[in-house]
């Protein structure tokens, strides 16, 4: 097999036949920017379908099974129909931010995404401070919610977007101190280079306790940072309406609607490679063959994502208060006690080494 | 300590939970309650509570059991059902009875409430339980309950 996946350095060369230094550059980045929007256009579109998939099953139905073989076709006519309908807004709405909103938060999280290191080498962008950047855009989604719920103006938006805002930015705090954890471990925040550690066990097994709890506390806060049920008051039918995205229709809606199953990948995706190895095959079974890695690194993230779908279709929608306690009373000092526990493991060489 | 036997006990109820609906996930293949419906039409069988209709079943004699009382005209909140009745000889015992020539219910009219049902004191009429009952004209859904030429079941005023 020589299939080579390492698809900056190969597109950079061929561009490079053709065209000075700088413009293979820039060529090379136009196209991957686009081979990125067009996988995961489509992957978000069949995250849709999972979870209607799994939402069915758990709700002994049959789920969507008309449109193409076993529904697979369902999400695709889904976009063709959003597409095709008219955007519609309101009279007093700040025309700008409204149709800014939808674009901060698509593009916030198709940036995460480029991170990321499918396999060894299909990774678009391998920067050194690779989880400090994660953190710092999937903040940046927050903005687009709170400025489509306050650019609407319209009530339930506002308060739907104000919702989002106590809780992403309450949430992001267990989220970066549970990876903070890990670090401590890793020693560096490369995403590449933290994959390269768990060729000795992955994180989950290295760190063994510490590490079980700040994975169960990363679950948790990663599911309340995408705004997924039980966390999601922000768009708590009910009470709300649509919440934040109550006046947005056709593809602008549609970007709100895929941006939050990207962000739930981008959450399972940064679960698989801090804590279960990334694109590392158990026991290294299939090391010999390195494009197997992507396999690894989907099946894993489609278990986790498969998890945040159970904990959706289980558990009831918080209030708001009894999110802000969990969060405040539990989650961040269970995580900071669990930073001083991690630490002293280190320190005393306590990880389980293979 | 009830700190960490709080967090004990929130973790364990969650997993119950999970638990609980991972074996719904599991057994869905087999368990599906949905009805895939113009699929299945030929062997769709309603469930027995189900309310379709109200109908006056008749006996191979075509016999019913309705003693023409109004009982249910009187129950029904809007009107829907309408008994046309007269005197008659009972040529049995030669006397003048009320006996029900028409029961004419509307279908378009009713609400599926059931009182009707529940105030017959001699069980004329049930539910039925078929279900595609959208016809093109309206006046198809005014229907006479008792079949031509039937009569009341012997015993049943006794
Ligand atoms: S079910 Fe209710 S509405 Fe229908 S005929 Fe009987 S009493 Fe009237
Ligand atoms: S259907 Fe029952 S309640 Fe109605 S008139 Fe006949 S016997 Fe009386």
């Amino acid at each position: 097999m020589n299939i080579t996946l390492s698809i900056t350095t190969t597109i950079y060369k061929f561009l490079s036949e053709y065209m000075s230094e700088g413009a293979a550059n820039i060529g090379t980045m136009v196209t991957i920017a686009f081979i990125y929007l067009a996988i995961f256009a489509v992957a978000g579109l069949y995250l849709v379908l999972l979870e209607r998939k799994v939402a069915a099953w758990f709700q002994l139905r049959i789920g969507p099974n008309r449109v193409g073989w076993w529904g697979l076709l369902q999400t695709m006519a889904d976009a063709l129909k959003l597409v095709s309908k008219e955007l519609t807004g309101t009279v007093k709405a700040d025309k700008f931010l409204y149709n800014l909103a939808p674009y901060f938060v698509i593009v916030s999280s198709l940036m995460a995404l480029a991170v990321f290191p499918f396999t060894k080498e299909f990774q678009a962008f391998d920067i050194n401070i690779g989880i400090f950047f994660l953190i710092a855009i999937s903040s940046i989604g927050v903005i687009g919610i709170l400025l489509g719920g306050w650019a609407s103006n319209n009530k339930f938006a506002l308060i739907g977007a104000m919702r989002s805002g106590v809780q992403t930015i309450s949430y992001e705090l267990s989220v970066g101190l549970s990876l903070l954890t890990m670090v401590l471990i890793t020693g560096t925040l490369q995403l590449s280079e933290i994959i390269e550690v768990q060729k000795n066990g992955w994180l989950i097994v290295q760190g063994h306790i510490p590490a079980v709890i700040a994975f169960m506390i990363y679950m948790i806060a990663g599911t309340a940072e995408t705004n997924r049920a039980p966390f999601d008051m922000v768009e708590a039918e009910s009470e709300l309406g649509a919440g934040f995205h109550t006046e947005y229709s056709g593809m602008k809606f549609a970007y709100f609607f895929l941006a939050e199953f990207i962000n739930m990948f981008i959450i399972a995706a940064i679960a698989t490679t801090i804590f279960f190895g990334g694109w590392l095959s158990p026991f290294g079974i299939t090391d010999a063959i390195p494009w197997l890695g992507a396999f690894w690194f989907l099946g894993k993230t489609l278990l986790l994502v498969f998890l945040m779908m159970w904990f959706r279709w289980t558990f009831p929608r918080l209030r708001v208060d009894q999110l802000l306690t969990l969060e405040w009373k539990y989650l961040l000092p269970l995580n900071l006690l669990n930073i001083i526990l991690m630490a002293l493991i280190v320190w005393l060489n306590l990880t389980i080494q293979f | 300590m009830s700190y960490f036997g709080d967090i004990y006990k929130g973790i364990k109820t969650l997993l119950t939970g999970m638990s609980v609906t991972g074996k719904y996930f599991i057994t869905s293949r087999k368990g599906a309650i949905t009805q895939q419906y113009p699929d299945n039409r030929d062997n769709l069988k309603m469930f027995d509570r189900f309310r379709g209709e109200v109908v006056m079943p008749h006996n191979e004699n075509n016999e019913h059991r309705c003693t023409g009382c109004q009982k249910c005209e009187l129950a029904c909140p809007n009107g829907t059902i309408e008994i046309i009745w007269d005197r008659q000889i009972d040529p049995e015992t030669g006397k003048k009875k009320k006996m029900i020539d028409k029961h004419i219910y509307h279908l378009g009219m009713c609400t599926m409430c059931g009182l009707c049902i529940e105030a017959c004191p001699t069980d004329a009429i049930k539910w039925a339980q078929n279900f595609e009952n959208s016809v093109y004209d309206r006046t198809k859904l005014t229907r006479v309950l008792n079949k031509p030429g039937s009569k009341l079941m012997p015993g049943v005023e006794d």
